[in-house]
């Protein structure tokens, strides 16, 4: 027979192998313990919400000389497009027709402005990825937006504008197999 | 000695199961005995007046010192990726794997499918690191060397790029071959640490819904998964086919998300943040959304759906008159098993169950194999598949209904659009010459 307090000790190893058990396989932790601010510099990731977005603005001005200088290579003068996607989309009727991707433009396709800084900060210039300083990167956004009309031509980007602006294609998507997610 | 009742059975699986040829799949089982008695007529003529056998020479000197990592024959050389950016310009580089010269179901590495947006990295395995942060409890960094001495998972799966097979988008079939059409997926057995694991360690605060994936590639690629597939089946791959992963296919570690968009299974994988929505990143917002007929377009499709194609016969070979051949192909979903893999010889009006190459393994390549006899006249080869959860791989003409086809026909290296899996069909024409079809 066990003794009362004997019980009690018996039955608290007993939860506690049951709680680590269940909950918590043993693992080796080998990480290590980072605060957000060591990681900043690689916490690129935008929401559409603008979750992310850093200080700094821009306007299409300003992006228009960056543009000349480290994208009309690649993207052609004013975003026409060249050995890279074109950027600007003039058409008068945007509206998708037919299944091919080549109508994805930004104007016409994009559901979300955030994306265009995300990736111009994550990936561009192709050749110098992560060279351009935020406010650069704002200002190329803005004017990527201006030159699409999706903006007033002086119009400033920042982290409270740029997650305003309305993309005309947002409402088109249809999530594929809702229960994944 | 046979038995006449062997001989009943082998008659009997010899038989014609479905139109244009096709013969009982239970064939294959006694192969030797059934090939061994369909030659056994002509044996006593052939074999007079051959030329006695001699020694080739290199049977007669010591052949190559042994390579510390040996490389296939110099016989090989043509069992090779093929490469849509083979110089490095300023663009995507994929490099398609050569299935019609292929057997079995491993992917060997040298072959594997890679899609890289920036050039192959070169990254030194002592400094890589890779960060899980956002919605968890206690954010951390682990190396390399750390996630080595974590409890270890291998699991054989393939890994599809997203817009494999787009040239079947064509209103017309076009003249290219499997390698060409379906060769952006491939199958190997991938070995590392549960992400579950890891997120035990950091702790999951319940607001986050999504993770997302960044590479340490140039592009720092990055994509935006559910947490319901990290506590699922993701890893963090270590190894492919036992060895270190290939710098191609995101050394020294990569996301794996069995059955889920190529793209998804973030290479060089350096970060990982929870978060309560999902980033739309430019391959969630854009590229990996299909543009549907009505102007509409799928977002977030993430699984690979049941498919299968012919690799044997297909387009680039040429039959070499009448007889028994073995048409083979590759089945796989991203459910889970294949159940069943059905062939047709004549364009889809008759069908018989093909045989399944065992183990049937979930979100894996399976091997299916189908004996036929050509009897030298026009016939369409086509393969359907099944997964166990019921899921069964489209015709051509059901697939369009639903997802549209091409006014005319794309530039074969183009996306034009994705997720394409609807039956593969080849015609073989009385000369031999096999050709790409719709049927």
């Amino acid at each position: 027979m066990f003794t009362p307090e004997r019980r009690a000790i018996l039955a608290a190893s007993l939860l506690l192998a049951l709680t680590v058990g269940a909950s918590r396989a043993e693992t080796p932790n080998l990480g290590k313990p980072l605060d957000e601010a060591a990681i900043a510099n690689w916490d690129i990731s935008i929401l559409p919400d603008g979750a992310g977005l850093p200080k700094g603005s821009g306007t299409a001005a300003k992006g228009a000389a960056i543009y000349a200088e480290k994208c009309s290579a690649c993207h052609g003068d004013n975003g026409k497009g060249g050995l890279s996607a074109a950027l600007v989309d003039d058409r008068q009727n945007t509206q998708i027709a037919g299944i091919s991707a080549s109508q994805k433009t930004i104007k016409s396709f994009w559901p979300y402005s955030t994306t265009i800084f995300d990736f111009i900060r994550r990936a561009m210039p192709f050749q110098q990825p992560r060279s351009l300083t935020d406010d650069e990167v704002y200002a190329l956004t803005a004017y990527i937006l201006a030159e699409n009309k999706l903006i007033g031509a002086g119009d400033t980007m920042d982290a409270q504008t740029l997650p305003k602006v309305k993309m005309p294609n947002r409402d088109n998507f249809v999530i594929r197999f809702p229960d994944r997610i | 000695m046979a038995t006449s009742r062997d001989r009943d059975a082998r008659g009997k699986a010899l038989e014609a199961v479905a139109g244009n040829g096709l013969i009982d799949r239970r064939a294959l089982l006694g192969r030797g005995m059934v090939l061994a008695g369909a030659m056994s007529a002509g044996v006593g003529s052939a074999a007079a007046g051959a030329e006695p056998l001699a020694d080739d020479p290199w049977s007669l000197e010591v052949g190559e010192s042994t390579p510390p990592y040996q490389v296939p024959s110099k016989f090989e050389a043509k069992v090779a990726r093929t490469l849509s950016n083979p110089n490095n310009e300023p663009r995507n580089s994929h490099a398609r794997t050569p299935h019609h010269l292929l057997a079995g179901t491993t992917t060997p590495n040298g072959l594997h499918f890679t899609i890289n947006h920036g050039g192959v990295p070169t990254i030194d395995p002592d400094k890589h690191r890779l960060v899980i942060h956002g919605l968890v409890k206690q954010p951390l960094e682990f190396t390399l060397e750390a996630l080595s001495r974590y409890p270890m998972t291998s699991r054989v799966s393939f890994i599809e790029c997203g817009g494999n097979s787009a040239p079947m988008f064509s209103p017309e079939a076009m003249q290219e071959n499997v390698q060409a059409i379906h060769g952006l997926v491939s199958c190997a057995e991938w070995t590392g640490v549960m992400l579950s694991t890891l997120l035990e360690e950091t702790g999951i605060d319940p607001r986050a819904k999504w993770f997302v994936a960044e590479g340490a590639d140039s592009p720092h690629l990055s994509r935006s998964v559910p947490v319901k597939k990290a506590l699922d089946d993701a890893m963090i791959a270590l190894y492919q086919n036992g060895e270190r992963l290939m710098p191609g296919n995101g050394y020294p570690m990569r996301l794996l998300l069995p059955g889920y968009e190529g793209n998804m299974n973030v290479k060089f994988l350096r970060r990982i943040k929870l978060v309560e929505q999902p980033a739309m990143s430019v391959y969630e917002a854009r590229t990996y959304s299909q543009i549907l007929p009505n102007g509409k377009a799928y977002q977030f499709y993430f699984l690979q759906e049941v498919k299968s194609f012919i690799t044997s016969p297909s387009l680039g070979a040429t039959l070499k008159g009448p007889g028994l051949y073995e048409i083979s192909g590759i089945a796989y979903s991203g459910t889970g098993r294949i159940e069943k893999v059905m062939v047709s010889a004549d364009g889809g009006q008759s069908w018989a169950q093909a045989a399944l190459q065992e183990p049937v393994l979930s979100k894996a390549f399976t091997r299916f194999r189908m004996p036929w006899r050509w009897n030298g006249g026009p016939a369409t080869l086509q393969s359907r598949a099944w997964d166990e959860a019921g899921n069964v791989q489209p015709t051509r003409a059901e697939f369009v209904a639903a997802r549209g086809e091409l006014t005319k026909p794309p530039p074969v290296l183009g996306f034009p659009n994705q997720h394409y899996n609807s039956i593969t069909s080849w015609g073989v024409a009385s000369n031999g010459e096999v050709k790409h079809v719709y049927a």
